[in-house]
């Protein structure tokens, strides 16, 4: 059973008099443990299906099964809660709470899941320590660099130990160096099991899949896996 | 998300921004101030009021003589002579509704007790006077029936005098002399305070009526029978107006008024005049506290405009908050509980400043204040209300927010 099986999703925006079609009849399946990057122009209906798979947004027809749990008929609370528990969160512009210490802001989604709150700071610290920024616990995003503040998103998007991250132009924000960090650290999220979903328009950045997917006006046009990076690149630094 | 940790959060939030927190719950610090201070001030002016009637007596009317006609001009109230012991007696006899009357005269005299001496006012009168006021004596005893028939020479002191001429010593047995007639001091009456003029009861030494009379006044044959008022306390539960109208009637016919003529003498209904006091003391606090409230309502305008600005300002935070797995209802709490947050600090500071406002108010402009804490219930009370109410709608915002815009907001 495949991890994500999306079926026939459609989505239509109206926009004043015209309708526009964002997701025209999209079928995906995404198997536990890959890497995938979703590619296309802009428009071309990659983050509308993002939002989709996110739960946070609801296609106007089709179905959705995460984990063999259907979503696509579920009201706000529920999916609310299965964001909560299966799917990690990182955007493009970091989106920290800002004048919150990292470690309150990795704390935030098990505030939801109603965890202790002396549990909820030993696995935040866990997870700052697992993206190496341990040392870095009580700073606030205006005291830490930008691939830094994406670092504690990732350790957020990690904390709840979820089945999928939904990662949406992760190194939008970043210069080219801290971008290559950024998804040395994601690839070895990976290699340890996590299955990430990520939305890129940059080619340099997708060849850190495992598989790509390209959009063109709603609709998949290609679909292929691909090789894995060099290995030296892969070592870290 | 528990409430401490929701607390928490709130706090975090108005803290980061406190000094727009503090001009926020301004408004409701002013108001909450404002309407503690108003009912301390209201409450105190009742207050005052109610004492005043207690020290009056209960269900009391006044009898006074009516103006004197001399030559065609007349002289005003109280210038005739027209009431007498008779009237007072006749008034108790004959009236079933009154309990008690007592028949008045008053003066004002130099007292003397050895080297000490007091300029007060001397009173000639029946011991009715005290049943009628209400009057207890804090110590020895009143007039007997022979020093009330035979001009004793014999006398009760107010507190006041009692404290002038004798400072701490005991008075019961002294003597003191008025205007040369020498008084042996057989009673002290007690505490009874100002009147509602301002002026002190207690400065007062009440003699019997027929010693006034025949010692200290020295009447002449004509107006040998003749009194200053008479002070009529009506009983318990019985009608004032049923008593004044048969005792108006019961005059009119001793001072033999043909019908179309005019009282010579006028009935007052003291109680009366003070309830109308507190009535309108009452409302006065009534209205004070409504303007009061006013600011509250205003204040409350004001915390729901910077929780929709925070909520604008918020958004993304707000579609954070949602995508990692945030209900509606949690977001809803949140901005309530920050809302409920400013407006309970904000009452709680303004209770400070009402209770300083009050003391302040009391000891320097010398107002009677009452400091309740029924008021200071109902201030907190109405602040945790005018939070929830005015926060409700921003909060509702805030929750009806789809995550994707929420997030995509810029």
């Amino acid at each position: 059973m495949a991890l994500i099986e999306a079926r026939s999703l459609v989505k239509t925006y109206r926009m004043g008099e015209q309708v526009v079609q964002a997701l025209d009849d999209v079928s995906l399946d995404i198997a536990q443990g890959e890497f995938v990057a979703i590619m296309g122009a802009s428009g071309s209906g990659k983050s509308t299906l993002m939002n989709i798979l996110g739960c946070l947004d609801r296609p106007s027809s089709g179905t959705l099964r995460l984990a063999g749990e259907e979503v696509a008929g579920l009201d706000g609370d529920a999916l609310a809660s299965i964001r909560n528990r299966r799917i990690g969160f990182v955007f493009q512009q970091f989106n920290l709470l800002p004048r919150t210490s990292a470690v309150d802001n990795v704390e935030l989604p098990m505030v939801y899941a109603g965890v202790k709150p002396a549990e909820r700071r030993t696995r935040a610290l866990a997870a700052l320590q697992r993206v190496g920024l341990g040392e870095r616990a009580a700073h606030t995003p205006a005291e830490l660099s930008g691939g830094q503040q994406q670092r504690v998103a990732i350790a957020r998007a990690l904390v709840n130990q979820p089945s999928l991250i939904l990662a949406d132009e992760p190194t939008g924000a970043l210069d080219t160096h801290t971008s290559e960090d950024i998804m040395r650290l994601l690839s070895e999220l990976n290699a340890q099991g996590m299955t990430i979903v990520m939305v890129t328009h940059e080619a340099d950045i997708a060849t850190w899949a495992r598989r790509r997917v390209v959009f063109r006006d709603g609709r998949i046009v290609e679909d292929r896996l691909q090789p894995p990076r060099v290995a030296a690149e892969a070592q870290p630094a | 998300m528990n409430l401490l940790t929701a607390l928490l959060s709130a706090l975090r939030a108005l803290g980061t921004n406190w000094l727009r927190s503090m001009l926020t719950m301004l408004g409701i610090i002013i108001g909450v101030a404002a309407v503690i201070t108003m009912i301390a001030i209201g409450g105190g002016a009742q207050q005052r009021v109610e004492e005043q009637i207690k020290s009056l007596g209960t269900n009391i009317m006044l009898v006074l003589p009516g103006a004197q006609t001399t030559g065609g001009v007349r002289l005003g109230a109280q210038t005739g002579q027209t009431l007498t012991e008779e009237d007072a007696r006749a008034i108790a006899a004959d009236v079933p509704e009154v309990q008690a009357a007592a028949p008045s005269l008053r003066t004002g005299a130099q007292v003397v007790a050895a080297n000490a001496n007091w300029s007060t006012s001397v009173m000639g009168t029946t011991p009715e006077y005290l049943e009628v006021r209400d009057w207890p004596l804090a110590a020895g005893r009143s007039f007997e029936e022979a020093e009330q028939a035979g001009s004793g020479k014999v006398v009760v002191l107010g507190q006041t005098v009692a404290q002038q001429l004798f400072g701490d010593d005991d008075p019961i047995d002294q003597v003191i002399r008025v205007r040369k007639v020498p008084l042996q001091v057989i009673g002290v009456l007690a505490r009874k305070g100002q009147n509602s003029m301002g002026q002190d009861q207690d400065d007062v030494i009440v003699v019997p009526l027929s010693t006034y009379r025949n010692r200290i006044q020295g009447m002449s044959a004509g107006r040998i029978k003749r009194v200053g008022a008479i002070s009529v306390k009506v009983r318990e539960g019985q009608s004032m107006q049923d008593a004044s109208d048969k005792m108006r009637e019961l005059l009119r016919q001793r001072h033999r008024l043909q019908s179309g003529a005019d009282d010579d003498f006028s009935i007052r209904n003291l109680t009366e005049m003070l309830q109308a006091q507190e009535e309108s003391s009452r409302v006065m606090a009534m209205l004070l506290a409504a303007v009061a409230g006013v600011s509250l309502v205003v204040g409350g305008i004001g915390i729901m405009n910077i929780m929709l600005v925070s909520v604008t300002e918020r958004t993304r935070e707000i579609g954070l908050r949602m995508a990692v797995g945030a209900r509606s209802r949690d977001i809803l709490g949140q901005f309530l509980i920050e809302a409920v947050t400013l407006s309970l600090v904000g009452g709680a500071i303004g209770i400070v400043i009402g209770m300083v406002a009050t003391w302040a108010i009391g000891s320097l402009a010398g107002w009677q204040v009452l400091l309740s804490a029924e008021s200071i219930l109902l201030a907190v009370g109405f602040s945790a209300a005018v939070g929830v109410f005015f926060g409700f709608y921003p909060a509702r915002r805030a929750a009806a927010l789809l995550p994707i815009q929420a997030l995509r907001h810029e």
